[in-house]
């Protein structure tokens, strides 16, 4: 009994070791051969297997036309752009609102957290035709105002972030200041702003994150080509480079760098800003 | 500011604090949602000076029209493919749980493609589909190269392709979320339970599930309403053609391509009402499982 509980339980942990490797290797697997593919000449390309490993890992050649040929140079200026002023005036307004809503108490509190709250509510992708209507409106269509505005504005997730943090300062903080004079205003830029900066970062990586990769809504409101950002540029390679997969292999990785990168570097902040932001 | 007393300060920082964030709201978030209603109503393509009434006949096209209605059957796929998503989300969260060696490089491995960019996976993915792609390539190399179909061209096949797809790119999410509720169980019970003699099905069964049960039943509903609003993968892959066309894409060309953006506001309409009732189900059922 004893033996051949333990050749069930070996037989467990090969079959685990089994199953997440397996997960791993899907995962991956479609990712490393489109590596694979960046590092090939056209005719090697052509002939070879998709599986076999390329006669060089220093051909940069499709690389150097992927970002020249296919302009994602531009497409990296203006998500950088975008994304530093998107991300620093959604800190901003999502830090001032949490700030007012934790600390005051004021007449219309709760109307106005129940109107974040139903907002939250409503999927962007389904009002898009209708605030399409307000940006164009708005004289926006084509600027790189668009974007940010609509980055900036309907990101309600990160007020909540911001509350939940704020409400774990001490007033007794805020209360000593005021005791030496100390304006509401200086509270918040120099008591609550530095001591929120752990939320900050959540918010920093959530979002940035999903600006980084958005697709629809600069594919909507910003065709015009000098305002490509990384998605829309990488989206671009499909009909002019038509076939030439080793080209649009490149693109991908170029692509894919920045976040790998992030993710080697801040792990630990993103797991944890993913499990914070998804219990809300 | 330093000049003025407390009370009057506050007034000012609350009305300057929020100002800014509330138009922003209203602009953005409910005028656009109050249009889209009234636009529902209408006969307009989007720009020209004639917006004629049109009453509730853009919802009676929209539910007789099988052209419209139709696309419903494909989110079905994305459907149950959340479930299967959610279910290995769960089987992967279980088995990193445990004792296991590498574990920090599996979670990276199974959560990394969920940061990547949509477009980068679509473009991933057309290339592992593709004639001689990586998964012919795979097929071949491991004998079952008799598998290989078109898996984007066979209308039968192309849908779930693209589920597999969705799955790949999502599935991190799930799995990361059920792992962090699981890692904040309590080890003092995993151990109890060891000296009670349990083994790994007995403790996934009577202390995992019951702890995780609410973000389980949460990330259904996300899942769920996930589901209805597929669009970047089968957009950018295969532009919706070829019976890959879902609720989203089939909106977004309807407004934008066919300039029926009253048709359109109408479909947004459905699709906000599908959502809300989904959402109201979920609170309610939590609401009513709390009271147990």
């Amino acid at each position: 009994m004893v033996i051949s509980n333990r050749v069930s339980s070996n037989i467990l942990t090969v079959l685990k070791y089994a199953i997440v490797i397996l997960g791993a290797l899907i995962a991956t697997v479609p990712i490393v051969v489109v590596f694979l593919a960046s590092f090939k000449t056209s005719p090697e390309f052509l002939d070879g297997n998709a599986l076999q490993l390329p006669h060089s890992f220093i051909n940069f050649q499709n690389y150097v036309k992927a970002f020249v040929d296919g302009r994602m140079i531009v497409g990296f200026f203006n998500t950088t752009l975008i994304l530093t002023i998107s991300l620093t005036g959604a800190i901003i307004l999502g830090t001032m609102v949490a700030y007012v809503v934790n600390r005051f108490d004021f007449k219309l509190k709760k109307v106005i957290l129940g109107a974040f709250l139903v907002a939250t509510l409503i999927p962007s992708v389904t009002t898009q035709v209708a605030t399409f209507q307000i940006i164009n409106a708005l004289g926006l269509f084509n600027t790189r105002l668009a974007a940010i505005i609509l980055y900036m504005g309907t990101d309600i997730i990160a007020i909540y972030v911001f509350i939940q943090f704020i409400s774990g300062i001490s007033v007794s903080l805020d209360e000593a200041a005021m005791m030496e004079g100390a304006s509401y205003l200086t509270i918040y830029t120099k008591i609550i702003l530095p001591l929120v900066k752990p939320a900050i970062v959540t918010v920093m990586i959530i979002k940035g994150i999903a600006i980084y990769n958005d697709f629809y809504i600069p594919f909507l409101y910003m065709p015009k080509k000098s305002l490509q950002v990384v998605s829309i540029s990488l989206f671009k390679f499909m009909g002019p480079f038509g076939s030439n997969w080793e080209i649009i292999s490149a693109a991908i990785i170029i692509t894919i760098i920045p976040t790998l990168v992030l993710f080697l570097f801040l792990q630990k902040y993103i797991y944890n800003g993913f499990t914070a932001g998804s219990v809300k | 500011m330093k000049d003025l007393n407390y009370a009057s300060q506050r007034r000012i920082l609350i009305v300057t604090f929020l100002f800014v964030p509330i138009v922003l709201l209203c602009v953005f978030s409910f005028l656009p949602l109050g249009n889209m209603v009234y636009y529902s109503t209408l006969k307009w393509n989007g720009y020209s000076k004639n917006r004629l009434f049109v009453g509730f006949s853009n919802y009676i096209r929209l539910f007789s029209d099988p052209e419209y209605f139709s696309v419903f059957k494909v989110s079905l796929y994305y459907l149950a493919g959340s479930v299967l998503q959610l279910s290995l989300a769960l089987l992967f969260a279980t088995l990193l749980t445990f004792e296991m060696r590498a574990k920090n490089f599996f979670k990276g491995v199974l959560f990394f493609p969920y940061l990547l960019n949509g477009v980068a996976i679509a473009f991933i993915f057309l290339f592992f589909y593709k004639g001689d792609g990586t998964l012919d390539s795979i097929l071949k190399a491991i004998g079952l190269g008799d598998l290989i179909q078109f898996w984007l061209r066979d209308v039968k096949i192309v849908n779930f392709s693209m589920v597999f797809t969705s799955i790949w790119r999502y599935i991190g999410f799930n799995f990361i979320v059920f792992l962090g509720a699981m890692q904040s169980i309590d080890k003092e019970i995993f151990e109890a339970a060891d000296i009670d003699g349990a083994n790994k099905w007995h403790k996934f069964i009577y202390i995992i599930m019951p702890s995780i049960k609410k973000i389980v039943e949460l990330n259904l509903i996300l899942a769920v309403t996930g589901a209805i609003q597929a669009f970047e993968i089968p957009y950018v892959m295969m532009h919706g053609a070829n019976g890959t066309k879902t609720f989203v894409i089939q909106t977004v060309d309807t407004a934008f391509v066919n300039g029926k953006l009253g048709l359109a506001s109408a479909m947004s309409v459905v699709l906000l009402i599908i959502i809300i009732i989904a959402t109201i189900f979920q609170k309610q059922y939590f609401k009513h499982r709390e009271g147990v």
